[in-house]
């Protein structure tokens, strides 16, 4: 697998999150995503860099272009150095949550890629990829 | 093994003139190929191996130095693919070149026992691997090729009809699994868009089983048709699937069914603020009238 | 500081959202709708999505809140106009948006709405003075 392409935006303040969306159109549509695909990954990535910024008191988003044989797609990375979450099993269900408000972000979110990771640390921070193949 | 590169380089015409004769010996598809085309190719590989094993020698082929090698080598088996050869065609493209380059090794190096033996097989090794690689290509190429047959045909599956101003009817024959279930909900919601419909019957007569992970499926769609603001009615259900429905404890509180077609339309109509009359027996006129030309 | 217009329309509030909203802009939509059904004494508010490209569980929120505080006020809200690809992707992603009267176009909307206004008290006029 190679990285064709990746560029690094930060996630520092609510405008952050529009760029942050408009560049993963724009990456998505020079892919040929379906839109259906398109608005999915896009959505995705509005979801996630609401919560680096929000919940992980802002962080970045990497965005790579990645290349397996002739399967091409998507990856976005979304890392900050905030809080943590304690119960990741937890915020990946779905449902409104009292507080932190993450509960719909999260385990929906999965459900538009393909590929989801996530690792957080309590006091260290959140990293969560994504990925979206065409 | 900068030996390999030298004697290819000076022998490429002949081995190359040897190479498309064995090959068309055996392989007959003059019907797919044209020989200048066939003889374009084989002098660009011949080229781009002695490239590569001058830059990076026989052992790695997935170093740079062989990149044009196994571009080249991918466009020719994704290009034979699409037009029709088959597997083991393919594949021998690259094998028939064996014996025109054995033969030239030995003539430069006959004298020398353990030089020829080592050549032939650096030779043999190199072009096995490099016959895999377009094994391997010429698959790829396929799957995508049936991938996309498949996705026509899903697409093709599931028309959207419309059965009246602002109502839409979707039959749905065979299993609804979750590939299916985004063609169905793209079409339906696109169609209900276009056709400014504000009530979709789905119709599941010709859906199977309905368990959990379809009732599901199906709840996806009638939710974004709402989302959209439109109303689907679900049809077609068997007294099985009913029974099965209850069984599992599937909740569809929130969905209006019928057991028919034809009681769905009728609400839908209902719904719209239409009714069907029937007309008085004197202005019903039988329908070969509007064959024919008749004074009235 | 940019404001995503409301227009008034008799008893009607129309919002046409075109933009791509930051969480500011939409909160301040939200502040600015429950702000004016008091002021006016609307009893519909008819919000067209037609333009947005994406929908997350922010923006759905934000219409949910709407069509729920406008309807303590005595108003009721339809959302029209919602792209196929953005409900694909809002069922998805987990939310149905319960408690909000959608519609196709705007025309449909507005039929929604009188035919729902018709059942409230009164026309609105007699909040107008104060």
């Amino acid at each position: 697998m190679s990285v064709l392409k990746r560029e690094i935006l930060p996630l520092k303040t609510s405008n952050d999150v529009v760029l942050a969306r408009q560049k993963v159109r724009q990456w998505a549509v020079e892919l040929r995503f379906s839109l259906v695909d398109q608005t999915k990954l896009v959505t995705a990535a509005s979801e996630l860099a609401r919560n680096a910024l929000d919940h992980g008191k802002g962080g970045s988003m990497t965005i790579e272009l990645l290349n397996v044989g002739a399967k091409s797609g998507l990856r976005l990375i979304f890392e900050d150095q905030g809080p943590g979450i304690p119960d990741i099993e937890e915020a990946l269900k779905d449902g409104f949550t009292s507080g932190s408000g993450m509960g719909l972000g999260l385990g929906g979110s999965k459900r538009l890629v393909n590929e989801f990771s996530i690792e957080s640390e309590v006091g260290k921070g959140t990293r969560v990829s994504v990925a979206r193949w065409k | 093994m900068n030996e390999l590169a030298e004697i290819i380089s000076k022998n490429e015409d002949r081995i190359r003139a040897e190479w498309i004769r064995d090959m068309s010996k055996s392989v007959q598809r003059a019907d797919l190929m044209g020989k200048a085309e066939l003889d374009e190719q084989c002098r660009a590989l011949l080229g781009a191996i002695v490239q590569g094993l001058k830059t990076n020698g026989p052992a790695d082929v997935t170093t740079t130095g062989w990149n044009t090698a196994r571009e080249l080598l991918q466009d020719i088996s994704a290009s034979r693919a699409r037009q029709g050869f088959s597997s083991v065609e393919v594949a021998t493209f690259v094998l028939w070149l064996k014996q025109p380059m054995f033969a030239s090794i030995r003539e430069e190096l006959g004298k020398n026992q353990d030089k020829l033996l080592d050549t032939i097989w650096t030779a043999t090794e190199l072009l096995d691997r490099l016959a895999l690689l377009t094994t391997e290509a010429f698959l790829a190429a396929r799957e995508e090729l049936i991938s996309r047959q498949q996705q026509e045909l899903l697409e093709l599956s599931t028309p959207v009809v419309k059965l009246w101003d602002g109502i839409l009817a979707l039959p749905i024959i065979g299993t609804l699994d979750s590939a299916r279930t985004q063609v169905v909900m793209e079409n339906l919601l696109q169609t209900v868009v276009a056709t400014n419909s504000k009530f979709a019957i789905i119709d599941i007569t010709g859906v199977p089983t309905v368990d959990t992970l379809v009732a599901q499926h199906l709840l996806k769609t009638i939710t974004a048709a709402r989302l959209m603001g439109a109303e689907c009615i679900i049809s077609g259900i068997r007294p099985q699937i009913a029974q099965t429905i209850v069984h599992l404890g599937i909740n569809l509180e929130d969905v209006v069914t019928k057991a028919n077609l034809s009681d769905a339309f009728a609400l839908a109509l209902l719904r719209s603020g239409r009714t069907v009359t029937r007309l008085s027996s004197a202005k019903v006129r039988p329908i070969s009238n509007f064959l024919t030309k008749r004074e009235e | 500081m940019e404001r995503i217009p409301v227009l008034r329309m008799g008893t009607l509030l129309l919002i046409t959202i075109q933009v791509d909203m930051h969480d500011k802009l939409a909160m301040q939509l939200q502040d600015d709708v429950t702000q004016r059904i008091s002021e006016w004494g609307s009893t519909g508010v008819l919000i067209d999505i037609s333009s947005l490209e994406i929908v997350d569980s922010f923006i759905g929120r934000m219409l949910a809140n709407i069509a729920a505080m406008s309807r303590v006020l005595g108003a009721e809200t339809v959302v029209v106009g919602m792209q196929p690809a953005v409900a694909i992707t809002l069922v998805e992603l987990g939310m149905s948006l319960p408690g909000v009267r959608t519609a196709l176009s705007v025309e449909a909307g507005m039929e929604l709405l009188f035919g729902a206004a018709a059942l409230n008290f009164g026309s609105g006029d007699e909040r107008t003075e104060a």
